[in-house]
């Protein structure tokens, strides 16, 4: 098949697509029905064993029975996904608000202020982290000093820290989507509300809020995806007690050697998110023709 | 008539970069009940911050606004019964046509069958009873103007903003728009307060037009009072065109100059009147209007005028011509 002329010009994405993202993924789904080795990587044999292990673990006799293990890990997962996105929204709606409300000069150095975090690397930056929550740490050490608090408090090592480090990671994602639409907005149509009686809070809630909801949408996907396959913050500041689906899957691949296992929990997750986005899309879609 | 809206030695300083502006600037001004009233202005006189003011959108630096009476200048635009028609509509995209014009009654707490039956015969006025369904953006400019001036008549306001609301349309729709507008006032009985740049619009809607310039009021009067006795050369020349002469050109003090408006002359008249004043000139451009013609005239002092008798002799360009006008129509104002 020949390509029509504009159509050449898709080449290197194409090239690149293929390589670093079907090959990949076509891989995966392929391994997830394959045997595993015993020290790794796979057999060419096909087998379901790898989404039988998601949802039965055989007992102490070899009989597979019904376990929840797993699926509790992806529900905890997608219940922290949720939560990270939820709290990026309330801070980062308020954020974008300020930096849009500043004169435009002003603006374009909180947006350097706000990408400034990707400078650094994040393994870096979730290290910084745990210097600041440990016990003996920044966060102790002022709470204490300042008398507030006796013995230090734990806040590493639990679903609080894991929760922080994720919010902290994944905020500019929301914030910039936001403040984009914000920017965009038509802000006489806030001084039309408040004409026609709306009160602060009413504005809010019947123009601001629909306005940028397709902002808060977008931020919401590009919050929920990379926070649900996370496992840095997981395994830096959540110990060996917090396991994300993230930990799971790498777990797999390294420490325990079974790449079928991986690969089937990856593509469970995939479908999960996918099922998840093409609901949001459709509410998306539903937005954009209400704005038209 | 009673006084609607009294504003009251109001001045707004915007405190801009270095240089603090007063863009509206000691004034006082009382708007009857009832009345079609107009700012009228060059750009950047303080119509628009004024019109502001009065909604609330912007704070007074210092002064009062009352309504009926009550004093408004501290309340937030929510909580004042006036309404306003914004220059782009801003009316809001994700609403239809319907929700948009019930906003106001629902935020006043209206009860829902209330606001439909409202809703409805607003769409009935404005004549776009087909298109309660739709949404903003599929309306053409003018039906767009029309639903704004829907949303806020709706809720009965006291007094009813228009920020130069008809100067995003075209010259037709323009007109009539400016017919429909008057005929909503004679209706409803609301208090106008209308913003313009555009004379012929202040002149054919207006009871009463407030002339503005650099913060202040120029003048305030009636159209025709507006038109025929402008109280300052400003506001002649802003209101229509205006010949100002040396009185001498007319055989009057040389000490003064006088102004008339192109179509009050009359060229190559031999059956003036009394009274009428005579002078004489060389015809340099003849330009053609349509419904007028436009003499330019370059007097013996070097002084040019433009002349748009009702009557167009049949000249050419660079004759003498001697042209006349009426007295009582001359226009002695401060400069």
């Amino acid at each position: 098949m020949t390509l029509a002329r504009p159509h050449k010009l898709l080449l290197p994405f194409f090239i690149i697509m293929g390589l670093f993202f079907v090959l990949p993924l076509g891989l995966g789904l392929i391994y997830s029905f394959l045997k595993a080795a015993p020290y790794g990587g796979v057999i060419w044999e096909f087998s379901w064993e790898g989404y039988k292990r998601f949802f039965f673990v055989p007992d102490l006799s070899g009989v597979p029975v019904f376990d929840t293990g797993y699926l509790e890990i992806i529900f905890s997962s997608v219940k922290l996904a949720v939560i990270t996105t939820i709290l990026c929204v309330f801070i980062g709606f308020p954020t974008a608000w300020y930096m849009a409300t500043r004169p435009p000069k002003q603006r374009d150095l909180w947006i350097v202020l706000v990408t400034i975090p990707f400078w650094t690397n994040l393994l870096i930056r979730t290290y910084a982290w745990i210097l600041i929550l440990r016990n003996d740490g920044l966060a102790n050490t002022i709470l204490g000093k300042a008398g507030l608090i006796d013995a230090p408090l734990q806040l590493l090592y639990n679903e609080f820290a894991v929760t922080l480090g994720l919010v902290y990671s994944y905020l500019p994602f929301m914030i910039l989507p936001i403040y984009a639409t914000l920017e965009r907005m038509d802000w006489r149509l806030i001084e039309a509300s408040e004409d026609l009686y709306a009160n602060k809070a009413r504005t809010l809630w019947h123009i601001i809020l629909p306005l940028c909801l397709p902002g808060i949408l977008a931020g919401s996907v590009l919050v929920f995806i990379p926070a649900i396959g996370s496992f840095l913050a997981a395994d830096m500041l959540g110990g060996s007690k917090q396991m994300m689906l993230g930990n799971l899957i790498e777990r797999q691949f390294f420490s325990s050697r079974n790449w079928p296992f991986g690969a089937a929990i990856s593509v469970v997750v995939m479908g999960t998110v996918l099922f998840g986005l093409m609901l949001i899309a459709k509410r998306g879609q539903g937005i954009k023709d209400a704005l038209r | 008539m009673s006084d609607c809206l009294v504003i009251e030695s109001v001045t707004k300083t915007f405190a801009h970069t270095d240089a603090p502006v007063k863009a509206v600037d000691d004034l006082s001004l009382n708007i009857r009940e009832n009345e079609f009233f107009t700012l009228l202005g060059p750009s950047g006189c303080g119509k628009t911050t004024l019109l502001r003011l009065i909604a609330g959108l912007e704070k007074t630096s210092t002064g009062r606004i009352l309504l009926s009476g009550d004093d408004i200048t501290s309340l937030p635009p929510n909580r004042r019964p006036v309404n306003t028609v914004f220059q782009n509509y801003a009316l809001f995209p994700h609403m239809t046509v319907a929700e948009n014009i019930g906003f106001g009654l629902k935020m006043l707490g209206r009860p829902d069958t209330e606001i439909a039956t409202a809703v409805t015969d607003a769409l009935k006025t404005i004549r776009l009873e087909q298109l309660g369904t739709r949404k903003p953006g599929e309306l053409s400019g003018g039906q767009q103007q029309r639903v704004a001036l829907a949303r806020a008549l709706v809720n009965r306001p006291r007094v009813l903003l228009l920020d130069e609301s008809l100067s995003a349309l075209d010259y037709k729709l323009r007109k009539d728009m400016q017919i429909e507008l008057k005929r909503l006032q004679r209706e409803t009985g609301v208090t106008f307060v209308f913003v313009t740049h555009d004379q012929d619009e202040a002149l054919s809607m207006s009871d009463r037009i407030a002339v503005m310039h650099k913060g202040r009021i120029a003048q305030l009067g009636t159209p025709q009072e507006i038109y025929h006795q402008p109280a300052s050369r400003f506001v002649a020349d802003f209101i229509g065109i205006c010949n100002f002469v040396n009185g001498g050109i007319f055989g009057l003090s040389e000490t003064q100059d006088v102004g008339f408006r192109p179509e009050d002359a009359q060229l190559n008249n031999r059956t003036h009147k009394d009274g009428d004043l005579q002078a004489h000139g060389r015809l340099t451009h003849i330009t053609y209007h349509g419904a007028t013609t436009h003499f330019q005239i370059t007097l013996s002092s070097g002084e040019k005028v433009t002349l748009a008798p009702h009557t167009a002799p049949d000249l050419t360009p660079d004759s003498e011509i001697t042209f006349s006008v009426p007295a009582d129509r001359l226009i002695r104002c401060a400069p």
